[in-house]
């Protein structure tokens, strides 16, 4: 009886002086559950957290976010939030608000994080090239102006970090992959592959970080780099999977998802057709191609992958499909709300997250039983980000 | 070469072929509620590739001084039948002639609300 009560005083102490820790920091709290969704005409991100399902915050003043996207920093505190108007914000996602922010470039798409998270780097349209920062001030540390073979300045798309320290991205309008190499900040190395195919639209790397990838607009087929092996240089797979058919309008381009590989396969969306393509991983073949109700946008493998979940393109974005990975066909489709334009699983893969933008809604499923667990307000949502992508390469 | 596919359509349509896909809700005042959804359509699904704020992205810019010096007629026949060789879709499946013509008069009056 005694001694219970001297083990009663003995925790009462540090209870008080965490307490009094908690009152002074009143979010003492881990990152490891929280989402951010991009508002993306508001201009501003929803913090939201996965174990009660629940809006932590909002964080305004991030300008356009048409294509908003945004990659975190390697302790998860912070987000690097990447806007069409080429604006690069630093979101702090504990404190909520903005830690810093400027308008590196007039018109960019996306970016990356390096491996060693000291290097944001951000792929710009106008004008066309890649502009690398320090991830701590967002001070610029190096430039380099996409001009093609043409001569002239191309877009960037589909730039990734990559395993080797460096960076992958696409030139759209000249049609070629670069990589980048910044261990010379002064003077970053660049090895570029040339004649790659017409309008690649968007690239992205393998979970591994081995296989970097880029998907063509302008004919049927998919470009592969192998980073184990840049030697040997780009090659053509899938090369006319549209078996001469005339493809159907295109009215959202889709997006290839770094985690669309599922053991020997990986996914990809089939553009300006209603079918997901799967290929072996070792041998490049075309093994299924799996039909869709509508043309897939992001092909998103569940963690577990069993299962891969699809957004689809207008007209047909108020519906999931679900795939099968094991018999490599359809599995149900889903119609969890009105103009579903991204989707992210939890971790482990027990929720699925989804943005639906004519509902101002981003709508939280059960994956196992497809119900609804949670449906939270959000002002014209669209990309949604798990803080589990600060430890994912390409992501 | 996509001016010249665009050329080749803006004749096809005055010599009147493939007139009547064009031809619903031609020159019917558009009901309030509808150029609601256009405007939404507008915003959303064209600036998924011309930017929210219509200042480029994929696709250039849909600004009043990018389109001041295009013939409208012409960019009608963009909405609706497409630019051969680039990402730009017809949407006559979506939109009738009025409704492209719409839109196409708020752009480069730069009205978007």
């Amino acid at each position: 009886m005694k001694r219970r009560t001297a083990i009663g005083l003995g925790v009462a102490a540090p209870l008080l002086a965490s307490r009094r820790a908690r009152a002074a920091c009143p979010e003492l709290r881990g990152t490891g559950d929280l989402v951010v969704v991009v508002e993306r005409a508001r201009g501003s991100v929803l913090i939201a957290e996965t174990t009660g399902r629940t809006v932590l915050g909002r964080v305004e003043g991030l300008g356009d976010l048409s294509h908003g996207s945004l990659v975190f920093s390697r302790d998860a505190r912070f987000a690097f939030v990447f806007g069409r108007d080429g604006g690069l914000s630093k979101v702090d996602l504990l404190e909520r608000r903005l830690v810093g922010r400027i308008l590196q470039a007039g018109n960019a798409i996306g970016g990356a994080i390096s491996q060693d998270g000291r290097l944001v780097a951000v792929a710009n349209y106008e004008p066309g090239g890649v502009r690398l920062f320090d991830s701590a001030t967002l001070g610029p540390l190096a430039e380099v102006a996409a001009v093609g073979s043409d001569g002239k300045r191309s877009k960037v798309v589909g730039l990734v970090d990559t395993a080797e320290g460096g960076f992958a991205f696409t030139l759209y309008d000249s049609g070629e992959i670069w990589l980048l190499d910044p261990s010379d900040l002064s003077a970053p190395r660049i090895t570029r592959f040339a004649g790659i195919g017409s309008l690649p639209y968007d690239a992205n790397v393998t979970p591994d970080g081995r296989f970097y990838l880029a998907g063509l607009f302008g004919e049927d087929g998919i470009v592969l780099l192998d980073l184990w092996h840049v030697e040997a240089g780009p090659r053509r797979i899938l090369d006319g999977y549209g078996r001469g058919e005339a493809p159907l309008p295109v009215y959202k381009m889709p997006h290839l998802e770094g985690r669309g590989a599922a053991g020997e396969h990986l996914l990809l969306p089939a553009v300006g057709r209603h079918e997901v393509l799967v290929v072996d991983k070792r041998s490049w073949q075309e093994v299924a191609r799996i039909p869709t109700p509508g043309q897939p946008v992001f092909v998103v493998v569940r963690p577990d992958g069993r299962e891969a979940w699809v957004s689809l393109a207008h007209p047909h974005n108020g519906k999931v499909a679900i795939l099968d990975l094991e018999r490599l066909e359809p599995a149900g489709t889903l119609s969890p709300g009105r103009a579903i334009l991204h989707l992210e699983f939890t971790p482990r893969g027990e929720q699925v997250w989804l943005s639906a933008r004519d509902d101002d809604r981003v709508v939280v499923l059960d994956t196992r039983r497809r119900e609804v667990l949670a449906s939270l307000p959000a002002d014209k949502p669209s990309g949604i980000f798990s803080t589990a992508r600060a430890h994912r390469i390409g992501s | 070469m996509p001016e010249r596919a665009a050329a080749a359509l803006l004749f096809l349509l005055l010599a009147g072929i493939g007139r009547p896909e064009v031809e619903r809700g031609a020159g019917v005042e558009l009901a309030p509620a509808r150029k609601g959804e256009l405007v939404h359509l507008l915003r959303h699904d064209c600036g998924s590739c011309h930017g929210l704020t219509m200042k480029g992205g994929l696709g250039p810019p849909l600004l009043p001084e990018t389109l001041r010096d295009k013939d409208p007629e012409g960019l009608v026949v963009t909405v609706l039948y497409g630019r051969p060789g680039t990402p730009m879709p017809p949407w006559k499946h979506e939109l009738a002639e009025a409704e492209a013509r719409f839109l196409v008069e708020l752009l480069v009056e730069g009205r978007v609300p």
